[in-house]
């Protein structure tokens, strides 16, 4: 197909499109249905009850999945009671082995789960092969290597695993999350029973097949999915020693209420409203990068997302326009295409949840400002927006947004930075841009917030405790730190 | 120049890496590789450069494929001042441009006075475009006034012709230090920025284009005047070009797609470029015995 030299000509008149790059998906084998993994094995759900998860893209069913009743909480937890005598007395170093055999399964499937993750939840290619699946396998290499050398971690003291341990994970990073509770746990000598998101199931029920893969001990990992109905069974079943939850504060609270008086340990990871502080002598086009990074990461569906945006007020304006400028070039679309910087929304009822608390933020008085963008016809989705003009009693400056939402504040001193950040009843991250490294301390030290990120956002570490204050809940995961709340020390 | 704004680096690599991400495919690969052509400085600068082979290198310039006539020429030829008289001659009435390098090429270190006498001989033997280096060891000592009023006596010195200033990124030793002086090129009245002479490693990378497009943005946005940009030295494959293109597209915009604003400088990216439009259209590759070495 020789061009002529008059379609070469049209072609050099054309603007710079990107042709779609689609991830291919012909390698992903996904089952029709699903059952729940206990003991080992894939088994049919006591309840017979299934139900579908869709591609929020596409609103396609990709599945079905099942939905686990009381009696199948029942026998996931005493599979892993069963299994937690042989694999908490087992050699640590053998433990050790399973990790790191799970690990390079991760790596080896890595191009499998990417695409399953991206399918099932809606995130962009390029994020969930990245960062998601990456970091997941190093959270295990990580622990991994911990589970010979606990004596080390905590010198001079007694350690014992706890027992079975409930954990219940969301759906914004599902492979993620599930490799943060279970690689430590596991490490530690405890079983697990793991409830995944009823929306994005299907990166865990891929991760029981890793489990088999690496000849995991029958009942050491079970996974169970369901709504929230089956997440409570979980927490409140008198098997479970440990619970573990990542997810919205407010059922954080129901858990905290049930569990009160139970003896059953608990670590909490749940809302942020982080504040993204942008001092008059920082790198612009680099805090630009990461403002965006903070709040349009994984269409903002992430519990530390810089949300808030907190810019002194001598460098607004000229901030504000090449914020404005840099969102107009992001590319909304088909979450398999390797060139999209946001993908779908997770859900319809997120994507309400969101149009509603923007809806307010204009009747409050808010200016908006969304870029141009094609909205693909299915699916749902959400434009990359920015509010300016706000205050800090408005609801987008104090609720939990969870999408691609920014709110924008100013300051004019860093002490009244400090105190607009910290007032807010969450305290799980905080940026601070600034070319001047004794503010960064200085600003550390006053935040009261898990993760303080200096000129940079979002960025994880398997060796990182991360975390929240206040409401943001509390006990930390990744690092040494992560290990605790597994282990009884004495 | 020190009130010049910062440059985060691990920023800039990350931001820049991400970019080189983008995957490009079929018919916007297609543009691309078209573009890269139209916007190509080819270049031989070498002690043993002699008229034959800017002759040779002038004919592969205006017709890169013989025998087919969708390529089109490119840009321009890159030579020594000593070898512009020869490819004025062989380039006449074609549209590509002649460019010459000067100013005590590539080091800078010499008197102002010779190099302003350089760049007037290269113009009056035909250069259509100068291509000059800063004074690099002025602008490490901090002696920035030295290199603007350099600058500002060579771009009068170019008269008609268009000035691009080198500034030898490999030597600034920061992205500071590019940041600056790309600001400061562009004070003094630069029409291009260039990123290296191609003499020195590292040569152009991506997150120093990028620094020096932030700098051409901001400018643009401060005095309304467009300045280009040129990335010179170590480009040698489709792959990196389109990595270009790329980044010129995300932080420039649409505006910056053409010859007058964007140019490529390369001795051996041409061939690669062919054979890729040829991968293209046919799905096959072609041997390398089937593009003219020059």
């Amino acid at each position: 197909m020789a061009i002529t030299k008059r379609q070469a000509a049209e072609l050099a008149k054309q603007a710079f499109e990107y042709a779609p790059a689609p991830e291919a998906t012909d390698h992903v084998r996904i089952q029709p249905r699903y059952g729940l993994f206990v003991g080992g094995r894939m088994q049919e759900p006591h309840s017979k009850k299934r139900f579908p998860t869709i591609n929020p893209a596409t609103e396609q069913k990709l599945a079905e999945v099942a939905e686990a009743d009381a009696v199948d909480v029942g026998r996931a937890v005493d599979a892993a009671d069963k299994a937690f005598a042989s694999w908490s007395r087992m050699a640590p170093s053998r433990r050790s082995r399973y990790l790191f055999r799970i690990s390079r399964l991760i790596q080896e499937r890595a191009r499998e789960l990417a695409v399953v993750e991206t399918m099932d939840g809606g995130k962009p290619i390029k994020e969930s092969r990245d960062v998601d699946v990456p970091l997941s396998a190093a959270h295990f290499f990580y622990y991994a290597g911990w589970a010979d050398k606990l004596e080390w971690a905590f010198p001079n003291r007694r350690h014992r695993p706890l027992g079975v341990a409930g954990q219940v994970i969301p759906w914004n990073f599902p492979l993620l999350m599930l490799s943060w509770k279970i690689a430590p746990a596991l490490a530690a000598g405890n079983t697990v029973v793991l409830k995944p998101a009823e929306t994005t199931p299907l990166s865990a029920l891929l991760f029981a097949e890793i489990c088999q893969q690496a000849e995991l001990p029958p009942g050491v990992v079970n996974i169970i999915t369901g709504a929230g109905k089956t997440g409570s069974l979980l927490v409140s079943h008198p098997g479970v020693k440990k619970v573990a939850f990542t997810g919205s504060t407010e059922v954080g609270k129901l858990i905290q209420r049930s569990l009160a008086g139970t003896g059953k340990r608990l670590t909490l990871e749940l809302g942020g409203k982080a504040a993204n502080i942008v001092f008059e002598d920082a790198p612009l086009d680099q805090a630009v990068e990461g403002i965006v990074n903070g709040i349009y990461f994984n269409q903002g569906h992430v519990c530390c997302a810089g949300s808030r945006l907190l810019v002194q007020e001598s460098i607004a304006k000229p901030l504000l326009e090449k914020l404005k400028q840099r969102v107009s070039t992001l590319r909304l679309g088909d979450p398999l295409d390797k060139n999209t910087d946001i993908g779908a929304i997770n859900s319809k009822a997120q994507l309400e949840k969101i149009q509603g608390l923007v809806d307010s933020g204009v009747e409050e008085g808010a200016e908006l400002f969304q870029p141009e963008c094609k909205i693909p016809e299915r699916g749902y989705w959400f434009p990359p927006t920015i509010f300016t003009n706000v205050s800090q009693s408005y609801r987008i400056a104090r609720e939990e947004i969870f999408g691609p939402v920014l709110s924008v504040l100013t300051f004019r001193t860093p002490a009244e930075a400090v105190e607009k950040a910290n007032n807010t009843p969450y305290g799980l991250s905080a940026g601070v841009w600034t070319d001047k490294g004794s503010r960064i301390l200085w600003m550390a030290e006053r935040m009261r917030a898990g993760v303080v990120w200096a000129n940079t956002f979002n960025r994880f570490d398997p060796t990182s405790p991360f975390g929240g204050y206040k409401e943001s809940g509390y006990g930390r995961e990744g690092g040494v730190h992560g290990l605790l709340p597994y282990l009884e020390l004495s | 120049m020190r009130g010049v704004r910062s440059v985060d680096e691990v920023g800039a690599d990350e931001r820049a890496a991400s970019l080189a991400k983008r995957s490009i495919k079929k018919s916007s690969k297609l543009w691309a590789l078209d573009l890269a052509i139209r916007c190509m400085d080819l270049t031989t600068l070498e002690g043993s450069d002699t008229p034959g082979k800017v002759a040779g290198l002038c004919a592969k310039a205006i017709r890169p494929k013989p025998g087919d006539a969708s390529i089109p020429s490119v840009a321009a030829i890159c030579v020594y001042p000593a070898r512009v008289a020869d490819a004025r001659e062989h380039l006449r009435g074609s549209g590509v441009r002649v460019a010459s390098v000067a100013t005590a090429f590539p080091s800078g270190q010499s008197f102002t006075s010779i190099k302003v006498t350089e760049t007037e001989d290269a113009v009056a033997a035909g250069a259509d475009e100068v291509d000059m280096v800063i004074d690099r060891g002025a602008f490490l000592s901090g002696d920035y006034h030295k290199v603007y009023d350099e600058i500002v006596a060579v771009k009068e010195a170019c008269g008609k012709a268009h000035l691009k200033v080198i500034l030898e990124t490999g030597e600034l030793g920061t992205y500071d230090g590019v940041r600056r002086a790309s600001i400061l090129a562009m004070a003094a009245g630069a029409d291009f920025i260039k990123t290296s002479t191609g003499k020195i490693q590292p040569a152009a990378t991506l997150p120093v284009s990028l620094v020096m497009m932030e700098s051409i943005r901001d400018f643009m946005r401060e005095t309304g005047r467009p300045v280009g940009f040129k990335a010179a030295g170590g480009i040698r494959t489709s792959k990196q070009a389109i990595a270009y293109l790329v980044i010129t597209y995300e932080t420039l915009g649409a505006d910056w797609m053409t010859p007058d604003r964007f140019r490529l400088g390369a001795s051996t990216l041409l061939n690669d470029v062919l054979m890729q439009i040829d991968k293209e259209r046919t799905g096959a590759y072609q041997s390398g015995d089937y593009f003219t070495i020059d």
